[in-house]
């Protein structure tokens, strides 16, 4: 068998993994278009503080972990698809067949329509080689503006704060993490980047960008005028990396919709993680453009594509973030059905958990990061919480409790009574 | 022999004494806000369930980790975090449908139970045998899988 996985992100490193742990002698060709070993971009924060080298970023760590396992990496980018021929054109002019493809090309940074995001020093934050280009001008005292504040903008935040710069955050919409907080979780996280010196500005539009004088830029906004920066990184969204899919006649919406086995054709093209429309565990199809689900559809679209019958339950969004220090949550759909809240402003805590009937359904969470995962095992085993509902309706923040009972209740009370 | 940490809440009097010994050691404090193991107190209902990681089969966390930071330690079957590639990301945090990793603000590293390499600390200082290191076919295990499946988003590659 030829497999070709196109992308070398976590999607295409461990379904290249699984490919060969099934597949001894398959000949698997793992496709990427940037220089060096496969990295996390989720590292690249990291990278930019100095807590690890470039290297810490790396997906695999042990040296010639491809090689050793027989993956044959292939710098390029793809161009062109031929599902006649069974044929990925790359931008190279280099043509690879297969047997079995599978599309991991992830996502791609996306600007707003205004004039001067070309300039030098605009910079988007989502390869290593951005990071490279931030770290040079995102000195101690330097003056950035990051324009964007979901959740990428939020995780950057946190890296130019530890850098010592003089930071605005400019967001369109009226509130921060409009997607993944709701106002009253947006408004505490505000509260605190605000008190960590961060300028936070909601409702605020990027007009444009100027050279300013010297090396600086002029950052026109609305409201609030022109204010210069040495820095303007751009994080307004991501898009998927399907252009090159054109004319292929796969089914293309928000990224490759696939169905619950991650195939694209009913055949023999899959594909998985951030460019892939895959089976939402709530119902429906969705880009979940998140790490374990990347690793999930990596995992279950290679089972398949050597012969398996993997079928996904559906991907949860969930996403946690470090805003200079404050960490939240989010999990499911929070922002439906009835709800349970805890606040504590002073204490910059916050739980909000969203139920279906007697079940789990969303939650958020600022402050709070002991047993936090048991709101997923909640959420996702459909747990059904009988009298712990009413306990979490008057106090959400025992949520890991009644995952325990739940999940203990029945042995301990077989035990007690044996 | 493959051991593994077998939990009997019927005999867990709740005197803490594994979650003092289990941050003692991994943390150099005893304090159980850093313990990998923790109990839980069902106030209404007189009880007290020692919860900690299961080393379960799906090994949700090793699989989430972006950067290879979590692996299995192939004498005792535990999956253990190395603090030096550990990057804090937090991902695995969520990603344990147990809300068996924690973060550590205080290192910027999460924390899970490793099993103390294969001589757990919780074990030895538990004084009425709620906490026992046993061959891994006497424990619960299997119905800790059962419902491990159940959080299932799919069948597991196996190699």
């Amino acid at each position: 068998m030829r497999y070709v996985i196109v992308g070398a992100g976590p999607a295409g490193v461990v379904a290249a993994e699984t490919l060969r742990g099934r597949d001894a002698g398959g000949e698997i060709a793992l496709i990427g278009d940037e220089p060096g070993e496969p990295y996390a971009r989720m590292a690249i924060p990291y990278v930019l503080t100095g807590k690890i080298g470039e290297s810490g970023a790396r997906l695999r760590k042990t040296k010639d972990h491809y090689r050793a396992l027989g993956i044959r990496t292939v710098p390029g980018r793809a161009a062109r698809l031929d599902r006649g021929k069974k044929e990925l054109a790359l931008a190279d002019g280099t043509k690879l067949t297969f047997d079995s493809l599978l599309i991991a090309t992830g996502a791609h940074a996306i600007k707003p329509p205004v004039p001067g995001l070309d300039l030098p020093g605009v910079h988007h934050c989502w390869t290593m080689a951005d990071a490279r280009a931030i770290a040079k001008r995102a000195s101690k005292g330097a003056e950035v503006v990051l324009v964007g504040a979901g959740f990428i903008g939020c995780i950057i935040l946190e890296s130019l704060v530890e850098r010592g710069v003089k930071l605005s955050v400019v967001e369109s919409e009226s509130r921060m993490l409009p997607k993944m907080m709701d106002e009253a979780g947006g408004e505490m996280i505000a509260r605190w980047c605000a008190a960590k010196g961060v300028k936070v500005l909601t409702a605020t539009r990027l007009k444009g960008v100027a050279q300013g004088k010297g090396e600086r830029l002029a950052v026109t906004l609305d409201p609030g005028g022109t204010v210069p920066a040495d820095l303007v990184v751009i994080a307004t969204g991501v898009k998927a990396n399907t252009d090159f899919l054109a004319g292929s006649n796969l089914k293309l919406e928000d990224g490759v919709r696939v169905d619950d086995r991650l195939c694209a054709d009913g055949n023999s093209i899959y594909a998985a993680g951030d460019c892939a429309q895959g089976p939402d565990f709530s119902g429906g199809f969705m880009v979940h453009a998140i790490q374990p689900t990347a690793a999930e559809h990596g995992r279950i679209a290679a089972v398949n594509m050597t012969g398996g019958d993997a079928r996904y339950k559906g991907s949860l969004i969930m996403n946690v973030l470090d805003t200079a220090g404050l960490i939240s949550a989010s999990f499911g759909h929070w922002e439906r059905g009835e709800e349970a809240r805890a606040l504590d402003a002073k204490a910059f805590r916050y739980v909000k958990l969203a139920f279906d009937g007697d079940r789990l359904a969303g939650a958020l969470t600022i402050g709070l990061t002991d047993h936090v995962g048991a709101i997923r095992g909640l959420i996702q085993t459909r747990a059904a919480l009988g009298g712990w509902k009413a306990k979490l309706m008057r106090d959400p923040t025992r949520v890991a409790e009644a995952f325990v009972a739940s999940s203990c209740a029945p042995r301990a009370q077989a035990r007690g009574t044996s | 022999m493959m051991m593994s940490l077998h939990i009997d809440p019927a005999k867990c009097t709740g005197c803490l004494q594994c979650e003092l010994a289990c941050s003692y050691d991994n943390e150099g404090v005893f304090n159980p806000s850093k313990s990998r193991i923790k109990v839980f107190n069902f106030h209404d209902e007189g009880r007290f369930v020692p919860y900690t990681c299961t080393q379960c089969a799906e090994a949700w966390c090793l699989q989430a980790c972006p950067v290879d930071a979590i692996s299995v330690d192939l004498k005792t079957g535990a999956k253990v975090v190395s603090d030096s590639l550990c990057v804090g990301c937090k991902v695995c945090t969520i990603a344990c449908p147990f809300g068996t990793v924690n973060y550590n603000a205080s290192t910027g590293k999460v924390l899970k139970c490793d099993l103390c390499g294969g001589d757990p600390e919780c074990a030895k200082a538990c004084p009425t045998q709620a906490i026992t290191y046993v061959d891994a076919n006497w424990t619960g295990l299997e119905r800790m899988r059962t419902w491990a499946a159940k959080t299932d988003s799919g069948p597991r590659a196996t190699h």
